[in-house]
């Protein structure tokens, strides 16, 4: 048997070493500094960070926010800051990837030794990292979702809510669904994660039953079997688990099914001037006439709130369309701004959450915030807005209502007033 | 002997790199455990190219099977009471395991399949992954599934950080991984996948059973694969279908090539490279004077651009890849005075001694890889 010819054995070690060696070597060595006292503070400056989507499917509907916070930090830092100093408000892409929040986020807490973590976006992406920045005690505030799991004290003390929780918007809109419309078929397309079985928990606590439940899926771009569905099974009033997308998809589908209903949307999926972007300026306005949103946020365009808004649009983000993604990102800022001021002169992690939990933290809505020492609950309430003549703006009463099976009452106190020009006095 | 040494080395390298965790800061160490899942991948695609001259695109695919497969089990270990190592491992088996199965299934179709074909079978494979996650109930759609956190074990609380305790996994299974593959690759199947890849009829003529060497390539590769998404599911305590994409199957291929194609070398290189260059990319535009604007969209294709101008660049200058190019460069060296080798070798291998003198491949007139004077085999493309 001849034996067959080989490589010299003398080099095979090295090959086989190599994809280790080469993991070892190759790993560039990150100069390591040396934590401050409060990471993210230093005499100048405050550094916080968020997740947002800029890129990916869902950065039409969402990358407009985290352009609006950053026009009004700029604005605050333009007026003095707060304790002398500014606020840095380092922005990452996630393309709402769940999988790439991980990476970007540990980047921010790691690399860019944020504060903060301040309206990280989205149900899915924020869930990724909850335990993370729990895990290493990083203040992760107001997240820009309506999940109701952001409100466990107990077990994520350092996490705060912002949204109205999907589950209040559920119960108040179908409240005033039932106090509005006679002999009503309900019905609801929902998206198939936690926004929309949540939203229809709140809806069947004070509706029986629902005639027709449609979910859909954020990557398919095509909602005419649900749509066809709903037309089926004779609904007229639909409620709306939707993000903006896939509301102006919904209504549109609608549309061109001939299919008429009244449409009540989530405050997620329900911004008139987004919506219209959508739809197009053509058919936009008449496909939502009529269309019912709830809210939280000053919105009506005399509100002094959204005229500040609108001064620091013009002057800061380029005159930047000025939709409700413009005034819900103004408002995280300026809550943020509020908490650091409340935080004392030198803010560290521990006094952001004791200032948020102490109650003073009062926020710029309909409902003042309601955090306490055992409550990570934004808003307990919202209003009802409804579009007429292209105009979207709140009627009737505010209602507040619990995320359990308690009832939807009438809220008799005020907005929060706007003061100082919207800078928080230290 | 040959098997020993491999271990041994393994062994050494495992604990150089578990050394090097420590002069890491913790955000170094998430990459360095991201790179060591890329590289179980990498490794099983490297084998699976460039030993049995089958492409694959669906790679992401797999690594989603075994990142599914360990999360859902162990959600149901957590739910049933049991947890720490026996949880992790059971968890990480059934990863191979589910990678296994749904490789064995694209290398049963595979074996009938060529180029294009296979290529075109893999990737639709990679394409259904969030159709398939939206409509198994249990996978969750996009959210995907989270899994129990997982801290650093008792008695090393006090001693080092999450992070590094995740990449001392994450290289301990990559270690696994990689050194399983070497036994593969030079034992008696790397011999016969070469074989296989350079002439079926002759092997078959030999007496080797291509169809089965070619899935028996598909399953090994799959289940390293399988592992790799294990440690990203492990490490990010979830998993969802945004992070496997047809662009991260796509990459992968790239990081390969890149690389080296057959060399394990490569596929580290290969690894490191999909971890640091979108990451470099983030920092130098960062760094750079650019409006947001343009920023934002750099963001996540700069680095894609980056890697596709690189892999067209070594494919016309080092056709070896990163490994090619460094094997090249030390035989130049060692040559000096002598003339060249034709034909410059990435690091395929050739068959050693101690491993198989008798079998079919090395009867006479069976094709091994010619033997040249400086006793490197010739290379053969591998065109997918």
């Amino acid at each position: 048997m001849p034996q067959l010819r080989t490589s010299p054995t003398r080099r095979r070690p090295r090959r086989t070493a190599g994809p280790l060696v080469a993991l070892v070597t190759i790993v560039p060595l990150a100069a390591c500094s040396t934590p401050a006292a409060s990471p993210g503070v230093d005499e100048e400056t405050v550094t916080i960070g968020t997740h947002t989507p800029l890129t990916g499917p869902a950065a039409a509907g969402y990358s407009s926010i985290s352009a609006a916070a950053s026009a009004y930090f700029d604005y605050l830092n333009d007026n003095g800051g707060i304790h002398g100093r500014s606020i840095e408000y380092v922005v990452k892409d996630d393309a709402y990837n769940p999988a790439t929040t991980q990476t970007v986020v540990r980047e921010l807490v790691q690399e860019d030794e944020v504060l903060a973590v301040v309206n990280g976006l989205g149900t899915p992406t924020h869930s990724a990292v909850l335990d993370y920045l729990n895990e290493n005690e990083v203040p992760d505030l107001f997240v820009a979702s309506g999940s109701p799991s952001w409100d466990q004290a107990e077990t994520y003390p350092w996490t705060f809510g912002y949204n109205a929780d999907y589950i209040t918007e559920g119960k108040v809109l179908a409240h005033h669904a039932q106090q509005t419309y006679d002999d009503a078929v309900y019905c609801v397309l929902g998206q198939d994660d936690d926004f929309g079985t949540d939203f229809t928990v709140g809806l069947t606590t004070v509706l029986d039953d629902l005639a027709s439940t449609q979910t859909y899926s954020v990557s398919n771009q095509d909602v005419t079997a649900q749509i066809g569905a709903m037309q089926a099974a004779g609904c007229t009033v639909n409620f709306l688990a939707t993000v903006n997308g896939f509301t102006a998809l919904a209504l549109g589908t609608a549309a061109k099914m001939g299919y008429r209903a009244q449409w009540l949307s989530s405050s997620s999926g329900g911004d008139y001037p987004t919506l219209v972007g959508y739809l197009g300026e053509d058919v936009g306005p008449a496909l939502l006439e009529g269309f019912v949103s709830t809210n939280y946020l000053p919105f009506s365009a005399d509100d002094p709130w959204v005229e500040l808004f609108r001064r620091v649009n013009d002057e800061y983000n380029d005159g930047a369309p000025f939709t409700g993604n413009t005034v819900f990102g103004m408002s995280v800022a300026y809550t943020f701004a509020e908490t650091l001021a409340r935080a004392g002169e030198d803010p560290t992690r521990e006094s952001l959450v004791e200032a948020l939990e102490s109650g003073e933290v009062v926020g710029n809505g309909i409902v003042p915030l309601g955090f306490g020492a055992d409550s990570r609950r934004a808003f307990g309430g919202v209003g009802i807005t409804v579009v007429e003549g292209g105009v979207q703006d709140y009627v009737g009463e505010v209602y507040t209502t619990d995320t359990g099976d308690g009832d939807v009452v009438v809220y008799d106190g005020e907005a929060v007033p706007l003061e100082n020009d919207g800078i928080p006095q230290t | 002997m040959n098997a020993r040494r491999t271990l041994l080395l393994a062994l050494g390298g495992l604990v150089l790199a578990i050394g090097l965790t420590f002069l890491l800061d913790p955000y170094r160490n998430y990459q360095l455990a991201l790179a060591a899942a890329y590289l179980c991948a990498t490794a099983g695609l490297t084998v699976l190219v460039g030993l049995s001259g089958q492409l694959s695109l669906g790679h992401a695919a797999l690594m989603a099977a075994g990142g599914y497969g360990y999360a859902l089990t162990s959600q149901a270990l957590t739910s049933a009471g049991v947890n720490g190592v026996p949880r992790f491992l059971a968890a990480t088996a059934a990863a191979a395991v589910a990678a296994g199965v749904l490789g064995l299934l694209l290398g049963l179709a595979g074996a009938r399949l060529h180029g294009p074909y296979l290529a075109g079978l893999t990737l639709t494979l990679v394409v259904a992954v969030p159709a398939v996650a939206a409509s198994v109930g249990a996978l969750q759609g996009d959210r995907g599934v989270r899994i129990q956190f997982e801290g650093v074990p008792g008695p090393l609380k006090a001693l080092i950080a999450l992070e590094q305790w995740q990449a001392w996994v994450a290289l301990a299974v990559a270690a696994v991984a990689v050194t399983g593959l070497a036994l593969v690759r030079d034992g008696r199947t790397g011999l016969r996948m070469r074989a296989v890849r350079d002439d079926e009829v002759a092997a078959a003529l030999a007496g080797i059973a291509p169809a089965r060497v070619k899935v028996l390539a598909f399953v090994v590769s799959s289940v390293t694969a399988g592992l790799g998404g294990a440690v990203l599911t492990f490490v990010t305590q979830s998993v969802s279908p945004g992070a496997y994409t047809v662009s991260l199957s796509l990459l992968l291929l790239v990081a390969v090539v890149v690389g080296g194609l057959g060399s394990l070398l490569g596929a580290a290189l290969g690894a490191v490279l999909l971890v640091l260059l979108p990451w470099l990319v983030g920092t130098l535009t960062d760094v750079l004077p650019l409006p947001s604007q343009v920023t934002q969209r750099l963001d996540g294709t700069l680095a894609l651009l980056i890697f596709g101008l690189l892999l067209i660049v070594l494919v016309a200058g080092a056709p070896g890849g990163l490994a090619g190019a460094l094997t090249a460069a030390r035989a130049r060296r060692r040559a000096r005075g002598r003339p060249p080798a034709p034909g410059r070798t990435a690091a395929r291998l050739a068959p050693t001694a101690g491993d198989d003198p008798t079998g079919p491949a090395a009867r006479p007139g069976s094709v091994g890889p010619t033997a040249t004077r400086s006793g490197e085999p010739v290379r053969t493309p591998t065109e997918g």
